[in-house]
């Protein structure tokens, strides 16, 4: 077994994701053959080889630090679910 | 023969001759949608009075000398873009009635060249899956085929040029969702190199993956639109300073002395020999307009789906982390507690494939598993980007199939997500490794369903793929369009 229930669950958590118990189920099965596939991978011999993460690596894309247009304070609230006209409002967080 | 039928070059020819205007063509596209997108279902969001507006526009532009080159084009975007003003719901509950106060960059940059943009059409969920079943507002059919896939996840950019909605689309490609169905439903589609084409506007899956490409009926059209669309974008840091060359000037008939690679490993045993029997003919038509052909090994391409298998979930799993019910998209809330916000929206906007997906990704990344997963794929990465650029020290392109078999029933494959992971074999390798690649319509099983043949090639040689895929569809003066009576 390459998952077990119980890091389905955890990993669920980690993610802010709430499975049902059948969800869970469906999930732990699915998720253990698709890890079950990948590690194929370990059949390579990868020592010291260099990971890409960016086939086509840009170094440094910088820019001048000169105030360009942006979206307005209104215009960034307008999609939100709950705003007071200056904040997004969320529940208590502390 | 319907305005609908005419290619985007065709188009802009008979509009500057004064044949046809833009308001004309329009209303054919969108008589065609009311006629045929009851059953293709490929628009998610139709703006027909808008669509028509712009084609006024673009009439009166023209008349006053300011053409641009895809002015009065009726066009559909994936609903993955962000369109100022016009719903985006990147086919998923979580982003319902989501309206984005901004455009993406390509989607500027097709209104800068006077473009209609009649729509956002299907895909599956955030661009996760080969389908487009997972879309959360009905999922398109094939245009050749009732009952049967239109591909994905850019199945609806796909289904609508095929069948005739728009004169061409735009679509992403992650893992191969504009190779793949533009192949299932018989249409061109390219798949830039990484960094040719802005991701600004573009919502992400996978960061170091994505790009965004054009769908069209013929290679002609596929260069007019990567001209619009390509470029350094100082809002997407990943957009690469390359210049970029008039892609129509690499439309030639000409492929002497060209090496025509051709990857054992794409044609094994699980190939449907229909498939192989289109593909090897174009080779063949390459091989007596006088390409050579040479065979060629990429010998890490059996490990590509497990490498992407991780690495493309684990992009996804932080690029889908900031859906949580704060600035943009849906709220559901049981409890007035912030995990409660948190898992609640996720739990009720996030469909199966994308929770699976969250699942892998972030349990890949997590620590204890880090190097065993997204290292080890990361590391396998680079083994598969050097098998390209080995390959290209010996051909020019690579041609290959794009799937191992043509578009399959709707509902087959929903309870393996592995099987159709594993479909995605031949398209992968080119995102992994950030190098442009074609599907131009090479013929039809004997079913009738389309098969694509696929071109690769070095980084920002789109050129020449243009140039391979041109003069294949010359030679095989594939059918555009299907019936769909």
């Amino acid at each position: 077994m390459n998952i077990s229930r119980a890091d389905v669950e955890h990993v669920a958590h980690l993610a802010r994701l709430h499975l049902s118990a059948s969800e869970l189920s469906i999930m732990t099965e699915q998720l253990d053959q698709i890890l079950a596939y990948v590690q194929k991978l370990q059949e390579l011999d990868t020592t010291d080889l260099p990971p890409t993460t960016h086939a086509i690596s840009v170094c440094n894309a910088f820019r001048e630090d000169r105030v360009l247009p942006s979206l307005s304070q209104k215009v960034a609230l307008s999609c939100s679910p709950k705003h007071n006209e200056e904040m997004f409002q969320v529940p208590r967080i502390i | 023969m319907n305005l609908y039928e005419l290619t985007v070059a065709e188009a802009m020819s008979r509009m500057a001759a004064g044949d046809i205007s833009s308001e004309a063509l329009t209303r054919s596209c969108l008589d065609r949608i009311d006629q045929v997108d009851g059953e293709v279902g490929a628009f998610i969001t139709l703006d027909r009075d808008g669509a028509l507006e712009q084609a006024r526009t673009a009439d009166l532009e023209r008349k006053q000398g300011r053409v641009g080159t895809l002015c009065g084009i009726p066009v559909a975007i994936k609903d993955l873009l962000c369109t100022r003003g016009m719903r985006t719901t990147c086919g998923s509950k979580m982003l319902a009635d989501f309206i984005p106060p901004y455009d993406a960059t390509v989607v500027e940059k097709i209104r800068g060249q006077g473009g209609v943009i009649v729509g956002k059409v299907a895909m599956d969920e955030f661009a996760m899956g080969s389908t487009s079943e997972s879309c959360a507002f009905g999922v398109p059919q094939n245009p050749w085929k009732k009952g049967y896939v239109a591909g994905g996840s850019s199945g609806g950019s796909a289904a609508a040029v095929s069948a005739g909605e728009c004169l061409a689309s735009l679509g992403s490609d992650t893992g191969g969702s504009i190779r793949q169905p533009a192949s299932l439903c018989g249409t061109v589609g390219m798949k830039p190199t990484y960094g040719r084409v802005s991701r600004y506007g573009l919502v992400a899956f996978a960061s170091s993956l994505d790009q965004v490409g054009p769908l069209s009926r013929d290679v002609t059209d596929c260069a007019v639109l990567m001209n619009a669309i390509s470029g350094h974008d100082h809002r997407d840091s990943t957009s690469v300073k390359t210049e970029v060359p008039d892609f129509t000037s690499f439309l030639v008939e000409d492929v002497r002395g060209l090496r025509i690679g051709v990857p054992r490993e794409y044609f094994s045993a699980g190939l449907h020999p229909e498939v192989e029997r289109v593909v090897r003919g174009g080779i063949d038509l390459l091989r007596r307009a006088g390409a050579e052909v040479v065979g060629i090994t990429l010998p890490h391409t059996e490990y590509c789906v497990a490498a992407y298998y991780l690495i493309a979930p684990a992009e996804a799993s932080s690029n889908l982390a900031r859906y949580d019910g704060v600035n943009f998209g849906r709220r559901d809330m049981k409890a007035e507690t912030l995990m409660s916000m948190y898992k609640d929206t996720r739990s009720a906007g996030f469909g199966a494939e994308v929770k699976r997906r969250i699942l892998i990704g972030t349990y890949a990344l997590s620590s204890g598993y880090y190097d065993a997963y997204y290292k080890k794929a990361s590391q396998v990465r680079t083994m598969i980007l050097r098998d390209f650029q080995a390959a290209f020290e010996l051909c020019d392109v690579l041609v290959s199939p794009v799937t191992p078999t043509p578009a399959w029933r709707l509902g087959e494959n929903s309870d393996n997500p592995l099987a159709v992971y594993l479909s995605d074999i031949l398209t992968i390798s080119a995102n992994l490794a950030g190098i442009p690649a074609i599907s131009v319509p090479g013929g039809f099983s004997s079913d009738g369903l389309p098969v694509g043949i696929q071109i690769q090639g070095p980084h920002f040689d789109e050129g020449v793929l243009l140039r391979v895929a041109y003069i294949l569809e010359k030679m095989l003066g594939v059918t555009r369009m299907p019936s769909l009576d």
